[in-house]
């Protein structure tokens, strides 16, 4: 709508009362949008309580959804900054899995066990910038690529632990798979998996919000042509958009890993890539790219969080959880629409 | 005067509260070219949306079709009210045949499966009445810009339409492509069509209108009849102010005299450019005009690297140098303007901040990486007051700007580099009157700065009076130059002699 956007600013110029009010809803209009999708989180929080007979906002009981919430949290990072240039990546649970069992098999060699970390992470990273490369210098479709390495890499992740299940009870780092952080001793204290997704979480907001780097992910992710016209090194951001993915699905690996003291090269991370894209398009990121928040990504992570740990304390059966889990995704993308209308891109 | 076929009473529009159309009225009569006039941000695609129906007016206004009062609501609102809209970005189908997008949602079957044959056929009188020179089979996507506008027109036509709304049709339109469907237009016009015709350009509407409504600011400013059409009178509606008419560059005896800036020799991609040279000097401004398809946008291309070359050399400031990306040729100077500012310039969703501060960001970035968001917000907001941006603030997305003032974010970020060489492509394309002149007098200075700049035009009146020099391409070659002396200046003659190969061999 050229026409009226500019109509608003001449408008805006002439400072009419008519138009301070109307600049005053426009502003209320935008923090609802900024808001996004928490007051729903809020809602299901508040339901929840009162269905499950307050069992809901227990110290432990939060403790556990933060740390429900935290490997998908990670993920979904990955996933929101490949979403914001337009693209897809499945296979971030196939590279979690991957991860997992790289770390696993180098935390058995004694010597060389406190390495494990960086091999997961480094492991993870290494797949996600082979996508990267695939999709920018061959040109080839995001979906495509990242469904093949889906395939692919779960097949290595079960190659590399000779298709069984690797154990390792003396893991290094094994705190930050079950251990908590205290804040005030004997009072509060929050899960290291958590402490990890947060950071996680502020480092993306700092990449993409404050350097040149994510200035240029919101534009490839915005205008691909124009972008390339105007000098960004698309190729670039793109690999470093997928490598970022796959890094992230690497520490998402380290984490399952440290709190499980085991991987199964079948059996870990299958479909954690649904979750992980659900949380960004619950955070209101644009499914064609260059419109969207990590804030929001954050709240969807939580959102899913919260309908699991819900379902369960209010005692649905396994089988309903997948409907409903289902319906509430849908019924708020729709709600979100629904909100945007009038104020999304025309 | 017989009874109008449109009619539009007190029709308003508002957005949260603010006003884009105010209680105007519009009568158009069968057989008549009615020229509808403004400024970006007048109200003309809000009114032209309530035709169509895909805004629904505030209550209290009527519009009444052959006198009887109706509602025209959603998308086919206004089809089956027997208007129809030719958008300036036109909207057909590249991947189906000229005969299916014609049949669009309409398509004919037969016991369930398209009717293919049926429907060319069905096509081909009207095609025929219009004088088109390809056939219904023809996939859109191999068809010139005024071929497209030929199928646009044919499917208005084909829902026997008895309104034809046309939205700058002529913008990507080369000059005998315009003359031909002005004269297209003229048919209709006799076979009873009412025609609402909006347009930015002068001569057109001095060439087409019987009659010119204005609208300014979302308010009716009035209407003239053909006898009292004239520029000045029609540019004061406008801009509610007096326009110093068009701009007109003096010779200028020390054009080109400045030392050479780029040098291009040899341009060729293998297809739409063969073997293109030409210099740009210091503190001139060079025009490129030439047919549509003559190959002026893909060697604009060639020379920033945006698209592969197979032959030629650059040299810059005299020294020779490779560029294979438009990241390289911003890096040593040399900026280009798209023409086609929504798909390869702005980023529409993103703000005018960052908009401007794109290319720079690098350079001003704290550490190699961080933003310098002090420095971005000042770059922006002397972009603003120096180019006089109309917009709420600097961080609202540009994509809610008016055509010109989204033009000048472009242009803004582009001069944020303080190129030596600035390509223009179109560079008033879809601009209106005021942000126009704003534009010309913006490269004007660049070059008494000492900017070496390249105008690619298709706006004839605006190359002669902005250029101190004019290269003419056609069918992928320079064919020849017009330059501005002192007793004789450039004529459209002269260009589109060269243009259209007509000139006289002893020229």
């Amino acid at each position: 709508m050229p026409d009226n956007g500019s109509t608003q600013a001449n408008a805006a110029t002439a400072n009419s009362p008519a138009v301070a009010e109307a600049t005053k809803r426009q502003r209320i209009r935008l923090m609802i949008r900024a808001a996004g999708m928490l007051p729903v989180l809020l809602l299901l929080c508040i339901g929840f309580h009162y269905m499950s007979e307050g069992r809901f906002f227990t110290g432990q009981n939060l403790g556990i959804v933060l740390q429900q919430a935290a490997v998908n949290t990670v993920l979904a990072a990955g996933m929101t900054f490949v979403i914001l240039t337009g693209g897809i990546d499945l296979s971030v649970g196939s590279i979690l899995a991957a991860s997992a069992m790289a770390g696993l098999t180098m935390s058995k060699l004694s010597e060389l066990s406190a390495l494990w970390l960086p091999v997961a992470v480094l492991t993870g990273l290494g797949f996600g910038v082979v996508n990267g490369a695939l999709i920018a210098l061959l040109r080839l479709p995001p979906f495509i690529v990242t469904l093949g390495s889906l395939t692919a890499v779960r097949g290595l992740a079960r190659l590399l632990g000779a298709d069984t299940t690797v154990f390792n009870p003396s893991i290094p780092y094994a705190f930050i798979g079950n251990g908590s952080l205290t804040l005030i001793p004997g009072v509060a204290s929050i899960p290291w998996l958590s402490v990890i997704a947060l950071l996680v979480i502020l480092a993306s907001w700092l990449v993409l919000r404050r350097t040149v780097l994510g200035v240029h992910i919101y534009a490839v992710g915005g205008n691909e042509s124009a972008a390339r016209l105007a000098g960004i090194k698309v190729w670039a951001v793109l690999i470093f958009v997928y490598g970022v993915s796959g890094l992230l699905a690497g520490l998402g690996g380290a984490m399952q890993a440290a709190r499980l003291y085991a991987a199964n090269g079948l059996q870990l991370g299958q479909s954690y890539e649904l979750d992980a894209i659900t949380a960004v398009i619950l955070g209101g990121t644009s499914f064609v790219g260059g419109i969207g928040s990590i804030w929001g990504t954050l709240v969807g992570a939580l959102i899913i969080a919260v309908l699991s740990n819900g379902l369960i304390l209010t005692g649905v059966s396994d089988i309903w959880q997948y409907v409903i889990k289902g319906l509430v995704i849908i019924g708020a993308v729709a709600l979100d629409r629904y909100r945007l209308q009038g104020s999304a891109r025309t | 005067m017989n009874e109008p076929i449109l009619e539009m009473r007190g029709v308003s529009k508002s957005f949260f509260g603010i006003k884009a159309l105010c209680a105007v009225d519009l009568t158009v009569y069968a057989g008549e070219i009615h020229a509808l006039m403004g400024e970006n941000g007048a109200g003309k695609s809000t009114l032209m949306k309530i035709l169509s129906g895909a805004y629904r007016p505030d209550p209290g206004g009527e519009i009444r079709i052959e006198g009887k009062p109706v509602r025209i609501e959603g998308p086919l609102g206004g089809r089956a009210a027997g208007i129809s809209i030719i958008y300036q970005e036109l909207s057909l189908a590249p991947n189906l045949s000229v005969a299916e997008n014609i049949y669009l949602g309409r398509e004919m079957s037969r016991s369930g499966l398209l009717a293919r044959g049926a429907m060319r056929e069905g096509v081909g009188p009207i095609l025929q009445r219009l004088g088109a020179d390809f056939l219904p089979s023809t996939l859109v996507a191999h068809l010139s810009m005024g071929q497209r506008q030929l199928v646009e027109i044919a499917r208005a036509l084909h829902v026997r339409s008895k309104i034809l709304i046309m939205d700058e049709p002529t913008t990507a339109l080369s000059a005998g492509e315009s003359e031909r469907l002005f004269t297209l237009i003229r048919q209709l016009r006799a076979e009873g069509l009412a025609i609402i015709y909006i347009s930015h350009r002068m001569d057109e509407v001095y060439a087409l209108g019987d009659r010119v409504t204005v609208l300014r600011d979302g308010r009716l400013v009035g209407s003239l009849d053909k006898q009292d059409i004239r520029a000045d009178a029609i540019v004061r509606m406008m801009v509610g102010r007096d326009v110093s008419s068009f701009y007109k560059k003096d010779h200028d005896p020390g054009a080109g005299k400045g030392h050479p800036v780029l040098t291009a020799s040899d341009m060729s991609d293998g297809r739409r450019v063969k073997g293109c040279s030409l210099t740009v000097h210091a503190g001139e401004v060079v025009g490129l005009a030439g047919l549509i398809g003559a190959g002026r946008t893909e060697l604009a291309h060639l020379i920033v690297g945006a698209a592969p070359k197979i032959s030629g050399r650059l040299e810059l400031e005299g020294q020779p140098i490779d560029i294979r990306t438009p990241g390289e040729a911003l890096a040593a100077g040399i900026a280009y303007l798209t023409e086609d500012r929504k798909a390869l310039g702005l980023f529409l969703d993103m703000s005018c901040l960052d908009n401007i501060n794109l290319a720079v960001l690098g350079r001003d970035a704290k550490l190699g990486w961080f933003l310098d968001r002090d420095k971005a917000r000042e770059r922006a907001d002397r972009a603003f007051a120096g180019l006089s941006i109309r917009a709420a603030n600097v961080s609202v997305p540009a994509g809610g700007l008016s055509g010109g003032n989204q033009q000048k974010v472009l242009l803004s970020r582009l001069l944020a580099i303080a190129p030596k060489v600035l390509i223009l492509d179109e560079p008033t394309r879809g601009v209106d009157v005021g942000a126009k002149s704003e534009i010309y007098s913006i490269i004007d200075n660049l070059a008494k700065a000492g900017t070496a700049i390249l105008v690619i035009s298709s706006d004839l009146p605006e190359i002669i009076g902005i250029c101190d020099r004019v290269l003419v391409m056609r069918s992928g070659h320079i064919a020849g130059e017009v330059r501005r002396t002192e007793t004789a200046p450039l004529t459209q003659e002269d260009i589109m002699a060269l243009a259209t190969g007509t000139e006289h061999l002893d020229a």
